[in-house]
């Protein structure tokens, strides 16, 4: 209570930039939030109303003026909007190195569930200089993860994947709140990011309980589900081939292509006759219902785990294992 | 005419004493008064719930309430807010009043209508009030889906009808304002010399009629979505989510200027009454009301930064939200440059203009940090657009409201008001209002997230600020109700035109005859031409 916190921690790459442009809108809203205030009391004092029947002066207005106080802001907004833009599409633009981390919201916790299979709910751990990718999806309504010490937030839209990068910069522990309203709990929606030095969390990784990488139990799945029975590795089967599938160009029937990324992957599973791959009958049920979120998740990473374009199979990005490791630093507490 | 008029002149007040003569009345001026009463309600019972937000947050953990009494809580206040005072609170009070009287007409141009969109606006509020008394609805005010349709066991339906209900009587009122600006103007009452109050409730008026049937369109599907399982929104029915967001924006972005127009065409008619001058570059203010009106529609995106949403969608929208900044900038600083030269007079109104600068101001100036991109990611559905939105639809338009209410009282009653107490609220506004919202734009900053029923605790200090502005804030708005009802009998007898004021609304007796004008007024001279009338003060 009697610490009172003005400002957030900055601890990932983009918290640098965000403040940036954060302090230029401050010192360029200032400015003109001071000019207009002085103006205003200025002329206020000097044409105050002397006698019950003084008028104003017969001015009009001046075109020079309009077309100064009209192109002047139009040039400042238009660097805001610049500025604001190039910073929007670095953060839309996850690094291929990024480790990646499937995220599910549901009400009123967030599942996390590592590459290597560890599972964690509403803590999540993540080494410091590595680009992190997180792919979110949601089991219920729309929810948002929100980390405001890396200044980085995506919604968590039922029916869609999403996804979110960031690459945090100071060991710690910080908040992870939900920003989308979602019912009764939602203020309790809220967990921690714990930022490790990489050899701790490579620890920390091992240390886990052994039940499978993610890749692992989607291809589990996708053999319970007989997902394999038309989906061979040949181009025999009944479905296409989905080796090497993941982030390459898709032909759909139409000629029109789509990047099969996790969006396009999730949709051929839960509405496949919504894009048809060219020369293939629309003949695959609909998954609704009978995967849940994260079950998709995995398959998912079992269908990256078959190869990304110009990437042999079996090569997804894996967390770094070597880094120097700071003393102490995951227990450092900065809220 | 000056100052003799007596308060036994027949007027339209004293014309008819009868509740019928009320409540089947076509007069414009009194449907505008059934409006003020009523909109003054849901002010009421909005601010109430305003207040208990308040008083939970003033505690990190949620001690006050049960979570989900606080989500219905913050719902209410939203919907009785948006809906039900700041849409209809400038347009169907003042705008009802003053439309006619500014351009010479002796009422709108189809006074039955006019009539049934106050019963509407009363029918959708009963529903609404039904919802509230019947156990309220907690999908907060934008009804989000699935959320609004597959999840909440509250009454969604019930205040969606209620604020659909409510959305044709913005839709007629606009329809009456265009058709009677186009067509009933006074003999020489030209476009350019319309006051600006006018031009503000055309561009109002477009967008009400543009845009609400949209919010319409997208309410009745949640309710056929929740009802019927017909798949729209829901992904487990087929349905797409971000859609609604799309549709509810899509009206709900131009519905802020539906608040924020009328409140600048206010701020223009005080400013150019107290200091007796007209406004600097007339005519960039009067387009500046239809560029915001127009391009507002084509921004409504900039909601939805992290919503999945398109990167380049995301691009253009954010373009067009610092396109629309501009016009919004054109006018605060024409409104600055009239001061010069001005003869400049503090009464009441002119200091509810001054805290509007302030106040809107801030409001519009932290828009530019919400429309940019890549800050938006981190500020988006935190405090820092609470207090954003706040400072513009609160800071904005109720300042012009009571403004505007306390610059025509005179005229809509015939009596004065107590000018110390009047200043002294104005003053409590201004102070209540910043201390309730500046701090939470610093919360906002730190990540504290909009909606919240418990906070972290090293944020309390600036929520104790924030609720201690509000009891200011609740108090100053409080007091006026009370020397504006003491007014109507014990107030100074007014006169024609206390202010000294052009417009023709000051050149009929106060209150105005029924008819408006014994006479059809003849325009000669342009809106604000105060230079040629120095004699009248002499």
């Amino acid at each position: 209570m009697f610490n009172i916190p003005l400002f957030p921690d900055s601890a990932s790459t983009f918290a640098g930039r965000v403040d940036a442009l954060y302090f230029f809108i401050v010192a360029v809203t200032s400015f003109f939030a001071i000019l207009v205030v002085a103006l205003v009391a200025f002329f206020a004092v000097r044409y105050k109303r002397r006698r019950a029947d003084e008028v104003g002066a017969p001015v009009h207005g001046a075109l020079a003026l309009e077309l100064t106080w009209t192109a002047v802001p139009l040039v400042l907004a238009m660097v805001m909007f610049y500025w604001g833009a190039s910073v929007y599409f670095a953060m839309a633009k996850p690094p291929a190195n990024a480790m990646e981390i499937y995220t599910v919201g549901k009400r009123w916790m967030w599942k996390f569930q590592h590459v290597t299979g560890q599972r964690e709910i509403n803590q999540l751990h993540v080494p410091i200089g590595q680009p992190v990718k997180l792919v979110i999806g949601s089991e219920d309504v729309i929810h948002s993860v929100y980390i405001p010490a890396f200044r980085v937030k995506m919604d968590a839209v039922p029916g869609r994947t999403t996804t979110l990068w960031f690459q945090a910069t100071k060991a710690g522990r910080y908040r992870l709140f939900c920003t989308e309203y979602c019912g009764q709990k939602h203020s309790g929606m809220i967990g921690e990011v714990v930022v490790m030095a990489p050899g701790e969390f490579q620890q920390w990784l091992a240390g886990g309980p052994a039940t499978g990488s993610m890749s692992e139990m989607g291809q589990k799945l996708f053999t319970d589900l007989a997902c394999v029975t038309c989906h061979r590795d040949d181009t025999t089967g009944r479905g296409p081939s989905l080796a090497g599938v993941f982030g390459s160009q898709v032909t759909l029937q139409g000629g029109r292509t789509v990047t099969a990324d996790e969006q396009y992957l999730r949709e051929s599973i839960v509405n496949p006759q919504a894009k048809i791959v060219e020369g293939y009958q629309p003949l695959m049920p609909t998954f609704q219902g009978l995967v849940s979120e994260e079950q998709l998740m995995q398959l998912i990473a079992y269908v990256k785990s078959l190869g990304t374009k110009g990437q042999a199979p079996g090569q997804t990005a894996a967390p770094a294992a070597e880094g120097a490791q700071a003393p102490g630093a995951a227990d450092t507490v900065t809220k | 005419m000056d100052t003799a008029t007596a308060p036994t002149q027949t007027n339209y007040i004293n014309v008819a004493h009868t509740a019928k003569s009320w409540l089947l009345t076509r007069d414009h001026k009194r449907i505008a008064l059934l409006y003020l009463i009523s909109v003054s309600v849901f002010f009421m019972i909005g601010g109430l719930f305003a207040l208990l937000i308040r008083l939970e947050l003033l505690t990190p953990a949620g001690d006050l309430f049960e979570a989900e009494t606080y989500n219905k809580v913050f719902t209410m206040h939203g919907v009785a807010m948006v809906f039900f005072f700041l849409i209809p609170a400038i347009p169907a009070t003042l705008g009802n009043f003053l439309v006619p009287l500014m351009i010479g007409a002796k009422d709108l141009a189809f006074p039955r209508i006019n009539l049934l969109s106050w019963y509407v606006y009363v029918l959708g509020g009963l529903f609404t009030l039904a919802a509230v008394i019947g156990g309220g609805v907690d999908t907060g005010w934008t009804f989000y889906t699935p959320y609004s349709t597959a999840a909440s066991n509250t009454h969604v339906i019930l205040t969606g009808l209620g604020v659909f209900i409510s959305g044709f009587s913005s839709i007629l009122t606009g329809f009456n304002f265009i058709v009677t600006i186009h067509k009933m103007r006074a003999p020489g009452m030209t476009w350019f010399r319309l006051p600006l109050f006018v031009w503000a409730s055309y561009a109002t008026s477009l967008i009400a009629i543009l845009g609400t049937p949209v919010v319409a369109i997208a309410i009745v599907l949640v309710a056929l979505e929740r009802t019927l399982h017909i798949g729209v929104f829901d992904p487990t029915l087929g349905g797409d989510p971000v859609l609604y967001q799309h549709l509810f924006w899509f009206y709900s972005h131009p519905a802020v200027y539906v608040m924020v127009l009328p409140a600048m065409g206010v701020i223009s008619e005080l400013i150019a009454a107290f200091t007796r001058k007209e406004i600097f570059g007339y005519k960039f203010v009067a387009f500046s009301s239809l560029a915001i009106a127009v391009i507002g529609f084509f921004v409504w995106g900039h909601h939805m930064y992290v919503s999945s949403q398109s990167a380049f969608a995301g691009l253009v929208f954010s373009f067009l939200t610092y396109l629309v900044a501009v016009p919004s900038a054109v006018k605060v600083f024409n409104w600055t440059a009239t001061l010069y030269r001005g003869s400049i007079s503090y009464q009441a109104p002119m200091l509810y203009a001054f805290g509007f600068l302030g106040l809107f101001l801030i409001g519009g100036l932290t828009g530019l940090f919400l429309g940019a991109l890549g800050l938006d990611v981190h500020v988006h559905d935190t405090y820092f657009v609470v207090a954003h939105f706040h400072y513009v639809m609160v800071g904005g338009t109720i300042m012009a409201y009571l403004g505007g209410l306390h610059y025509w009282w005179p005229k809509m009653t015939g009596r004065l008001y107590n000018e110390g107490w009047a200043k002294f609220a104005a003053l409590m506004i201004f102070v209540g209002f910043n201390l309730t919202f500046f701090p939470q734009f610093l919360l906002g900053y730190m990540g504290m997230p909009r909606r919240y029923h418990m906070y972290p605790e090293e944020w309390q200090v600036l929520n104790v600020l924030s609720t201690a502005g509000a009891t200011i804030l609740g108090v100053g708005y409080f007091i006026p109700t009370i020397y504006l009802l003491w007014s109507l009998k014990k107030g100074e007898v007014a006169g024609d035109n206390p202010w000294g004021a052009t417009g023709l609304e000051w050149q009929t007796q106060s209150p105005p005859v029924t008819e408006n004008f014994p006479v059809t007024p003849v325009v000669t001279e342009p809106a604000y031409a105060y230079a040629h009338q120095e004699k009248r003060f002499a």
